[in-house]
C-alpha cells in the first residue's frame, strides 16, 4: 500500500468516525475453501464500504451474493482472507429468529445480559423494561412457539439491542415474515431504531429494495457473485417514510433498475 | 380423573381380549399347565405367592432402578465427552458398539470376582445393558442443534461452555429421556439376565432367580412373576413418559398422544 493510499485510507477513518461505531471496509475479499468434490466459492471480492456512526446501511443483493457473509465478517464470525476490516464489535440478528424454545420470551430477550454475568434477577429486568416498548407488553412469560411470527421478530430483535453493542447486523429479519405483518415490522423497526437512545449502527442486509429504501440512510447494492459493490444511493429523506412517497418510489426503482443491470451484467 | 380411565380402555380391552383367548386356547388344546399355564392359575400363583414374589420384586426393582441412574450417568458424561471431542468419538464410539455384544455370562464371575456376591455387580449389568440407548440418543440429540445457533451465541459473547449449556443440553433433553425410556424397558430383562448369569452363593433373592428356578418347578408361578416383571416395566415407562413432559413443557405433543 502505497503511503498515499494510507493516508487516505486514515483520513476516512477518521471521517467515519471508526473506533466509535462506524464501519470501514477495504477492499474486503472472502472465498470458502473448497473440499474435494467441490470447488471453493468466491463469495466476496474487494468490497469497500464506509458507515458512519449511528447510521444505517442497506445492503441489497441478488441470492447468494454473499450478503450474509458480509455480516459474518462483521460479527468476526469469520476473517477475511484479504483487505481490512474496521468495525467496533458488532452482533448479529439472523434471519430465522433462533429464539431458545426452552425459554420465555422474558429470558430469551435477557440471553445477552445473562450471558454476561448478570444475575437472572436484574437480566430480566432490564429486559422488562423494554418490552412494553417494543410492543411485547403481558407476553414475557409465553415460549416462542405461542408467539406469532412478527413477535418473534421482537423478541429476537430485544435480544440483539440487549447485547449492548454499537453495532446491529441485521440478516434480512423480516424475510419470512408475511407481507402485512412485515409492512408492519418495517415501520416498527424504523420507529424503534429513530428512538434508540444508543443511536446504534445498522447494518441491514435485505432482498426487499422497498425495506432498504424506507428504513436506511444509504442502499449499497452487491453483484452477484463474487459481492462487490457496485453502486452506492445516498436516502436523504425526512422520516417517516411512507412506502409510496414519490421520492421513495423513485428511489426504489432506481435502486431495482441497478440491481437489474447487474443481473444482465451490463456494464457501468 | 375420567379421560384416564378412558385412555386406558383400549389397552384395558385388548388386554381382556387376549387373556380371554389363551385362556379359551388353554382349555381347548389341552396344553400341559407346566407348558402353560391358563390365566387362572397365573392369576392364583400370584395371589397365593404374593409375600414370595413381593419380596424378590424389592429386589429386583432395586437393580433396575439404581442400575438404570448408573447408566443415565455413564451415558449421559459419554455421549457430552463424544460430543465436545471428535477424537473420543472416533475411539471410543466402536467400543461402545461392541460392549453390547458381549454376552453377559462372559463377564459374570470376573464382576463377582471384582465386586462380590452382593448386588453391586447386578448394577453394573444392567447398566452396561442401558447405557447404550442414552448414549446413542443423547448423541444424536447434541448434534441435532440448529447449526445458526452457535453462531448467534457467538456474537453475543457467549463461551463455548456458555452455549452448550444454553442451546446444545437442553435441545438433547429430550432425545435423551426418550433414551431413558427405552433403556428402562431393556433394563427390566438386564436385572433377569443380570441376575441369573452372576454366579451367587446361597439363595440370592430376585425375580430372575425365583422365575428360572420355578419355570421347571411351577410354571403358574414363574409366569405369576414374569407379569410382576411386565407391569413394573409399563409403569415405569409411563413414569417416565411423564417425567418427560414435565421436564420438557416447551415441546408440544399432538393432540391424542398420550405416550
Amino acid at each position: 500500500m502505497a503511503a498515499s493510499d494510507v493516508q487516505q485510507r486514515a483520513g476516512q477513518l477518521a471521517e467515519c468516525g471508526a473506533g466509535n461505531g462506524g464501519i470501514v471496509l477495504g477492499d474486503v475479499g472472502f472465498a470458502y475453501p473448497g473440499t474435494r468434490r467441490q470447488a471453493g466459492v468466491q463469495a466476496l471480492a474487494e468490497v469497500s464500504l464506509q458507515v458512519a456512526p449511528g447510521r444505517t446501511v442497506a445492503i441489497v443483493g441478488p441470492s447468494g451474493c454473499g450478503k450474509s457473509t458480509l455480516l459474518e465478517l462483521l460479527c468476526g464470525l469469520a476473517q477475511p482472507q484479504s483487505g481490512t476490516i474496521s468495525c467496533p464489535p458488532a452482533v448479529l440478528m439472523p434471519q430465522r429468529d433462533l429464539l431458545l424454545p426452552w425459554l420465555s420470551a422474558l429470558d430469551n430477550a435477557a440471553l445477552a445480559p445473562r450471558i454476561a454475568g448478570r444475575s437472572r434477577a436484574q437480566a430480566r429486568a432490564q429486559a422488562d423494561e423494554l418490552f412494553e416498548e417494543l410492543g411485547l407488553h403481558g407476553f414475557q412469560q409465553a415460549r416462542p412457539h405461542e408467539l406469532s411470527g412478527g413477535m418473534r421478530q421482537r423478541v429476537a430483535f430485544l435480544r440483539t439491542l440487549l447485547s449492548g453493542k454499537p453495532v446491529l447486523c441485521l440478516d434480512e429479519p423480516f424475510g419470512a415474515l408475511d407481507a402485512i405483518t412485515r409492512g408492519e415490522m418495517q415501520e416498527w423497526l424504523a420507529g424503534t431504531l429513530a428512538r434508540d437512545a444508543q443511536r446504534r449502527t445498522v447494518v441491514l442486509v435485505t432482498h426487499d429494495v422497498e425495506e432498504a429504501v424506507l428504513l436506511a440512510d444509504r442502499v449499497l447494492v452487491l453483484s452477484p457473485r463474487p459481492g462487490t459493490v457496485t453502486a452506492t444511493f445516498d436516502v436523504p429523506l425526512p422520516r417517516p417514510r411512507g412506502r409510496t412517497d414519490d421520492d421513495v418510489v423513485e428511489l426504489r426503482e432506481s435502486v431495482l433498475a441497478a440491481l437489474g443491470a447487474d443481473a444482465r451484467g451490463e456494464p457501468r | 380423573m375420567r379421560s384416564a380411565i378412558l385412555r386406558a380402555l383400549p389397552a384395558a380391552l385388548l388386554g381382556a381380549a387376549l387373556l380371554g383367548a389363551w385362556e379359551i386356547y388353554v382349555d381347548a388344546s389341552g396344553v400341559e399347565e407346566d407348558l402353560l399355564p391358563a390365566p387362572h392359575a397365573v392369576a392364583a400363583a400370584l395371589w397365593n405367592n404374593g409375600g414370595l414374589l413381593w419380596h424378590n420384586f424389592t429386589v429386583t426393582a432395586e437393580e433396575v432402578v439404581f442400575g438404570l441412574a448408573l447408566a443415565l450417568a455413564a451415558g449421559l458424561a459419554l455421549a457430552v465427552a463424544i460430543h465436545l471431542s471428535p477424537l473420543l468419538r472416533r475411539a471410543v464410539y466402536p467400543l461402545a458398539v461392541g460392549s453390547q455384544a458381549v454376552p453377559i455370562p462372559v463377564i459374570g464371575v470376573l464382576l463377582v470376582f471384582w465386586w462380590g456376591f452382593g448386588i453391586f455387580p447386578k448394577l453394573v449389568v444392567v447398566a452396561l445393558i442401558c447405557f447404550f440407548p442414552v448414549l446413542v440418543t443423547t448423541v444424536d440429540g447434541l448434534a441435532a442443534v440448529d447449526p445458526e445457533q452457535p453462531k448467534l451465541l457467538r456474537t453475543l459473547d457467549a463461551s463455548r461452555w456458555q452455549a452448550f449449556r444454553l442451546a446444545e443440553l437442553p435441545a438433547a433433553l429430550p432425545a435423551a429421556l426418550s433414551g431413558a425410556r427405552i433403556a428402562l424397558t431393556v433394563g427390566v430383562i438386564g436385572a433377569f439376565i443380570a441376575e441369573t448369569s452372576t454366579p451367587t452363593i446361597g439363595a440370592y433373592p430376585g425375580l430372575g432367580r425365583e422365575i428360572v428356578t420355578d419355570i421347571n418347578l411351577q410354571a403358574p408361578r414363574a409366569y405369576a412373576g414374569t407379569t410382576v416383571l411386565i407391569v413394573f416395566a409399563v409403569a415405569c415407562f409411563y413414569a417416565l413418559s411423564i417425567a418427560e413432559r414435565r421436564l420438557t413443557p416447551w415441546r408440544a405433543r399432538p393432540r391424542g398422544d398420550t405416550r
